[in-house]
């Protein structure tokens, strides 16, 4: 950029820019979605503080070893780490211009997704059915908004990716598409570390008490 | 298939006919007033023809000067509500006692000390503040907006939206009895069974969303947009405490947002996170919301330090004293806001070493809020000072909120703490460094920056009458509440069995009589000011002969604020231009790439104000269509890829020719 005026002499200071001082459009994104993310993160970080109060307090209900499946559980997680795994191919496919194959490893990583929800939802329903529901005890409450509010999180991501495609097929991969898919792998990727959190702190140390 | 009785209840959930407050003679009156006035506002806007034009200029622009000024408006405007709240709680204390019940019963009254809270924090001191914010910290880094434009004005209509739903629980059903945290067990549904909690809970998650999203806005901004040659330690003080501000304020939110959302999931769903039985626990949401509640209170006086600093050394024609210590002075009480939210409840029982750390961490935030006083007052010494209002304030602020931040301090010995707990005393520190520290701080910078915003300086003779009425009518209303706090008298009651106290109450009475006083003589000081601003008028750009780039460009700025963007060698960028003979170009002007205005933020707002409005009556299909509607725009907005244009250089020109010529005009007379 230049910043001298012409008319200006030599060492004497320079006040403003001639030329137009440019903000790329999109320039902040990564920083702004970065902080938002953080932000996000802190209330995980809440519900995880409410776990760690209330995650013993199954008031002579069921508690964790009633009720986890742990094998469920390793298959649910493979599925989502998978997902963060195929979402990194579709970013490689995306810096080497590939349309089609981002669009593949998408549809795959929104699959992956998809299973992890329906477990999740069918660990849910199995819990409901066997009377250890939201309002049965703290434990349980804190329990269901956890791992929930992390289920939402990807339900959004799905809602979002699906959204992507569409945007990238109609509109090709110009310059606004690559920083939307580049937040939302970050989105993806911090909801899988949110998840590892999930998997250790509540089903793991739950299987220990 | 439906009997009535159902099919109502599908529609309207729980709002009934009774749900309207029609046996309460004072709301209803009040409803009288504010229908009456707002069919007058909209029947005048749609006399002279101007939906339109707010339509197109103000209610969709992205331009944070706009916005900025209607941050104002609307904390101008809630102002008056939280406090006609305050003065009914006035009068109801100076006139209960002797057996007299006073004129408002305890399911009203419970309401007004409720809503006088959340009130003037959330939708008064909240929006005053951020409004500042946006109106100044983009110029005075020299951009031209903040990082993400919609989103700002997405999070204007949301945390007007909150605004909205409190002003509607007023005539329609209720607002909480809880006090303004609305701490459980109180809050749950089995002691709070009606909407007064839903609606306190729905309007600080929409406000809460508009708060968050500006908080990461401004930080990218501050972060991201300043002018070539501003390294971090030149930024001017008062983006600094934004900075921090806005830190906190990204900080701290989703505490709230998701300790709200906790208790919604008590009261909607049955959990057990904060009731009495199945393992709950109360006192975790005490905890939890205190983890926000004690940054909130810096969010709010951060900004309120920086507009001192810059009245302090442009109205004392100095540089301001020790700028790096301030800086550091700022961040270190950012980063200690989080290590103290204990000492609001010494008694909950923690233990002596829990308490003492706290105690001793709130103690430690006097010393840098005590080296910022330092620091203005060694800017004064020796300074050339003009008395004008915004260093009227500044000096008020100085001499009453020393009073309060004492108080405070004594406030942190855990064992005067479990003596002073709940009491007036409390209530009466916290007025004192609200009103003294963050009021204070606020008028300061709207007489300061008006002139900016406006081209012309607001009334000097009504903002002195606002000025010593507010300050004379503070020290007269919380002074005697200090004085029965000491005596016992605890917060929040209704009447008094103890006939010696009322000579208190009453003086506190005739204080708040006061400040009425104060609050009209700035609302006509406002009103004087437009009509005499032609001889109020400042065409220089810079009327106080001003030390920041704010005041490098014309008054009001125009669309783009900077022509060219300037370059910063010095703290005080806009002083040393003028020293060293900064030259106005004239020639040479580019076309100027904006962003485009859009409705979007309008309506999602308005979605959402419908879908807090439908889960706070439990009506669920208009709860569920307004999400589906929400998600649907949300979605449809980012199909939107246009955005932004370009100003052309023909209307720079012309724009920047009527300046020159107004200078030019102005040097002569």
């Amino acid at each position: 950029m230049t910043v001298a005026m012409g008319s200006m002499k030599a060492g004497e200071p320079v006040f403003y820019v001639v030329d137009e001082h440019e903000h790329p459009e999109g320039s902040s994104t990564m920083l702004g979605f970065w902080i938002y993310l953080m932000s996000d993160c802190l209330i995980f970080a809440i519900l995880f503080a409410v776990y760690g109060v209330l995650g013993a307090k199954y008031a002579a209900g069921p508690a964790p070893k009633d009720l986890f499946d742990l094998s469920l559980v390793a298959v649910n997680t493979s599925f989502l780490l998978l997902s963060s795994l195929t979402y990194g191919f579709a970013m490689l496919s995306m810096q080497q211009n590939r349309v089609g194959a981002m669009q593949a490893w998408l549809a795959v990583t929104g699959l992956f997704g998809l299973a992890f929800l329906g477990i999740e939802l069918t660990e849910f329903a199995h819990m409901i059915h066997e009377g250890a529901t939201p309002q049965r005890s703290a434990f349980l409450s804190s329990f269901f908004t956890l791992v929930g509010t992390h289920g939402l999180h990807v339900t959004f991501g799905l809602i979002w990716l699906v959204t992507l495609m569409v945007q990238v097929k109609t509109y090709g991969l110009i310059e606004a598409n690559r920083r939307r898919l580049v937040c939302l792998s970050m989105f993806w990727h911090f909801l899988d570390v949110i998840w590892i959190g999930v998997f250790t702190f509540v089903y793991l140390m739950g299987m220990l008490r | 298939m439906f009997d009535t009785a159902d099919l109502t209840k599908l529609i309207f959930g729980r709002l009934t006919l009774e749900s309207l407050p029609l046996h309460e003679p004072i709301i209803v009156g009040t409803f009288a007033m504010v229908a009456l006035g707002g069919l007058a506002l909209f029947g005048a806007i749609t006399y002279f023809r101007l939906w339109g034009y707010l339509w197109r200029e103000w209610f969709t622009t992205v331009d944070h000067k706009r916005i900025g000024i209607m941050y104002m408006v609307l904390g101008i405007v809630m102002l008056l509500r939280g406090f006609a709240d305050a003065l009914m709680m006035r009068l109801q204390q100076a006139i209960a006692f002797n057996g007299s019940e006073g004129y408002l019963n305890s399911h009203h009254y419970d309401q007004v000390f409720t809503a006088h809270g959340v009130i003037m924090i959330f939708f008064v001191a909240m929006p005053l503040v951020t409004g500042l914010m946006n109106y100044v910290v983009p110029l005075q880094i020299g951009a031209r907006d903040v990082s993400f434009p919609f989103l700002n004005n997405f999070s204007f209509w949301m945390t007007t939206a909150g605004a909205v739903l409190v002003m509607c629980s007023l005539f329609v059903g209720e607002f909480a009895r809880t006090g303004w945290l609305a701490y459980p067990p109180l809050s749950n549904l089995s002691y709070s069974p009606d909407v007064g909690v839903d609606y306190y809970i729905w309007a600080l998650q929409v406000a809460g969303v508009g708060t968050l999203l500006s908080g990461v806005n401004l930080i990218c901004t501050i972060v991201k947009m300043r002018a070539p040659g501003m390294t971090m330690m030149k930024m001017p003080v008062f983006t600094w405490t934004s900075l921090c501000t806005n830190v906190l304020i990204v900080a701290s939110f989703p505490v709230l947002t998701a300790v709200l959302a906790l208790l919604s999931l008590d009261r909607y769903v049955g959990t057990n996170f904060f009731t009495n039985d199945f393992g709950g626990d109360p006192m975790m949401y005490v905890n939890l919301i205190w983890i926000w509640g004690h940054p909130e209170v810096y969010i709010l006086i951060l900004p309120a330090f920086g507009i001192f600093s810059e009245v302090t050394s442009t109205f004392s024609g100095k540089r301001l004293f020790g700028y790096t210590s301030m800086v550091y002075a700022t961040v270190v009480i950012t980063i200690l806001s989080y290590l103290v939210w204990l000492h609001h409840f010494f008694t909950m029982g923690s233990g002596a070493s829990v308490n003492s750390f706290f105690g001793i961490t709130t103690m430690i935030i006097s010393i840098p809020t005590g080296a910022k006083m330092f620091n203005w007052l060694f800017t004064m010494y020796r300074g050339r000072i003009r008395f004008e209002l915004p260093m009227m304030w500044t000096v008020a602020f100085m001499l009453t909120f020393v009073i309060g931040g004492m108080t405070g301090v004594l406030l942190a010995v855990p064992p005067a703490d479990f003596v002073l707990h709940n009491s007036l005393f409390l209530v009466a520190h916290f007025h004192n460094v609200i009103i003294g520290g963050v009021l204070f701080g606020l008028f300061a910078g709207i007489a300061y920056w008006f002139p900016k915003a406006f081209g012309f300086k607001l009334d000097v003779f009504w903002g002195k009458m606002s000025f010593w009425f507010w300050t004379v009518g503070f020290y007269f209303a919380f002074m005697p509440l200090y004085v029965l706090g000491l005596m016992g008298v605890t917060r929040r009651l209704r009447t008094f069995d103890d006939p010696s106290l009322q000579i208190w109450f009453v003086i506190a009475g005739i204080g708040a009589f006061l400040i009425l006083l104060g609050i009209a003589s700035f609302l006509i000081q406002i009103a004087v000011s437009i009509l005499r601003r032609e001889q109020l008028a400042d065409v220089s750009g810079d009327p106080w002969d001003a030390r920041t780039l704010e005041w490098a460009t014309s008054s009001p700025p125009p669309a783009y604020n900077f022509a060219f963007t300037p370059v910063v060698h010095d703290n005080d960028a806009w002083w040393d231009m003028k020293r060293r003979g900064y030259v106005r170009p004239l020639a040479g002007f580019k076309a100027i790439h904006m962003p485009s205005n859009t409705g979007t933020g309008v309506i999602l707002a308005g979605l959402s104000t419908t879908m807090a409005f439908g889960l706070i009556w439990y009506m669920w299909w208009m709860a569920a269509g307004s999400f589906v509607a929400l998600l649907a725009v949300a979605i449809g907005h980012t199909f939107n890829y246009h955005r932004s244009f370009h100003i052309p250089a023909d209307e720079v020109v012309s724009v920047e020719r009527a300046r020159t010529e107004l200078l030019a005009a102005g040097a002569k007379s």
